[in-house]
């Protein structure tokens, strides 16, 4: 059966929706040979992410089995996860003299 | 597998066959097309760059167009010179003609204005392409390939197939002996220490990773958050959240090479297999700086649908993405949507690539090429304008 996300490691935390996917509906997410389910919880398009499991604020986000950002707020388990709830580490002028 | 090339007195190879029309400064650019509307064969480079800089950049420009100028798909040179620019013209046309083709250059100062250099232009240019009809392709071995690499308006196709499809099409070129040059250090940050780990030694790798600290360097010191200028808006709307990401999926298109050597802006590799190559993404910059390296055929991955070729090195277009590849059939030249759709494997999508390169490689035009999209050119500074 065709997955609807792609999750490239296993210990990621966000998958790539491979069409566009509606609000409430089931998304099924391959990772290997291996598949999750989750409910997405708002409509995702084509090539955004999805977050396959409930994310806490400042948890690193995981894809590629690395660092790709941090979450800003809670995100749960099948929401969209972009730049509204997802922040950069890295280029971050803007926080150059706070000290991060 | 081979390819027909042409085989140039320096011992490099050619993808193509144009008489270049190379303007040494901004103010020389109108005469340098003048020269290259009016003559066919021929092919025009115009910048922004050669006067009112530092010495640095001047330094730049100057080793920029005698990389471009000694690029092997070029057959002979005319340099298009204002006449009181700070390029060194004398300089550049001594060093491109070192590699065995013929250089002329003409004055706008001093041949009485732009109407009279790109008469005296088109006479030369008419000579030289005559000369360089004469050029036949020959078969020539992959190692002769010099493959540049590029991704750009990137969504998250690209990191999941048409980046890693390239990086196969990385790894049969290197096997083959032929070198890639991948640049675009902008999209290292966040994976640098991934790339780091190809270096050949530890000293390679850690030039990798300081080349990668001085570039976000440059975008720290602007005081801003970069996201919106890299990932850009339309990475965002295709996906893309933070710079970290793209980057993890930009440098899939190194493979499994070795990194044999970093280099500067435009620098011509001075050996075999996958060099690094300091630039920023931006395809004028990139596109000029490997060109100016000696690649002889570019690769650009995309997503969302970047139209830009280049005067005189072929650009393939590549895309993972099926809309696009479906909506943009103008601008895209190779398709891997399928192993978006898991209809093809990795390793299969990467053999396919590199026929394509070969065939584009012995003549078959780009679409870029084809439609007349291949004028995103400039030279990348380090400095200001003063």
């Amino acid at each position: 059966m065709k997955s609807d996300a792609i999750m490239i490691k296993p210990e990621d935390n966000v998958a790539t929706c491979l069409k566009d996917l509606q609000k409430g509906q089931v998304c099924r997410i391959g990772v290997g040979s291996e598949s999750l389910n989750v409910v997405a919880q708002d409509a995702i398009e084509f090539g955004h992410k999805i977050a396959a499991k409930d994310i806490s604020p400042g948890q690193d986000i995981l894809k590629y089995g690395e660092v790709i950002g941090r979450a800003t707020v809670l995100i749960p388990q099948g929401a969209h996860a972009h730049v509204h709830n997802i922040e950069s580490l890295r280029g971050r002028g803007d926080l150059a003299g706070e000290g991060q | 597998m081979e390819f027909k090339g042409y085989k140039r007195p320096d011992g490099s190879v050619g993808t193509r066959n144009y008489v270049g029309v190379l303007s040494t400064v901004i103010c020389a650019n109108e005469a340098a097309e003048g020269i290259a509307e009016a003559v066919k064969e021929t092919t025009a480079f115009t910048h922004h760059q050669g006067c009112c800089q530092t010495p640095i950049d001047i330094q730049r420009v100057n080793e920029t167009l005698v990389g471009l100028g000694r690029n092997p798909n070029l057959a002979a040179v005319l340099l298009v010179s204002l006449g009181c620019e700070s390029t060194d013209v004398e300089q550049v046309a001594r060093e491109i003609s070192q590699s065995g083709k013929p250089v002329e250059t003409v004055v706008i100062q001093e041949v009485g204005g732009a109407a009279k250099a790109i008469a005296q232009g088109v006479l030369i240019a008419q000579a030289m392409v005559t000369e360089a009809s004469r050029a036949e392709r020959a078969p020539c071995p992959l190692s002769e390939l010099v493959v540049g690499l590029k991704c750009g308006s990137s969504d998250t196709t690209s990191g999941l197939s048409s980046n890693p499809a390239v990086g196969v099409l990385t790894d049969l070129v290197v096997e083959a002996g032929g070198t890639v040059i991948m640049g675009e250090v902008t999209e290292f940050i966040g994976a640098e220490h991934l790339l780091a780990r190809h270096g050949k030694t530890p000293e390679i790798g850690q030039q990798v990773i300081e080349l990668t600290q001085r570039m976000e360097q440059r975008a720290i010191n602007m005081g801003f958050d970069i996201r919106g200028g890299q990932p850009t808006g339309g990475n965002i709307k295709g996906g893309l959240t933070t710079i970290e990401e793209k980057s993890l999926g930009a440098i899939a298109k190194a493979g499994n090479a070795p990194v044999e050597a970093v280099y500067e802006y435009g620098q011509k590799p001075q050996v075999k297999g996958l060099v690094i190559m300091d630039s920023p993404g931006r395809e004028p910059e990139i596109l000029t700086g490997l060109a100016s390296a000696g690649a002889n055929v570019i690769v650009f991955t995309t997503g969302r649908g970047a139209p830009q070729g280049f005067p005189f090195v072929p650009v393939i277009k590549i895309t993972g993405n099926a809309r696009t590849w479906e909506h943009l059939q103008d601008h895209m030249d190779f398709s891997v949507a399928s192993v978006m759709e898991g209809s093809e494997s990795l390793p299969q999508a990467g053999q396919r690539l590199l026929q394509e390169v070969a065939e584009v490689s012995s003549g078959r035009m780009t679409k870029a090429e084809i439609n007349g999209y291949t004028r995103a050119m400039d030279i990348y500074m380090v400095g200001p304008v003063i």
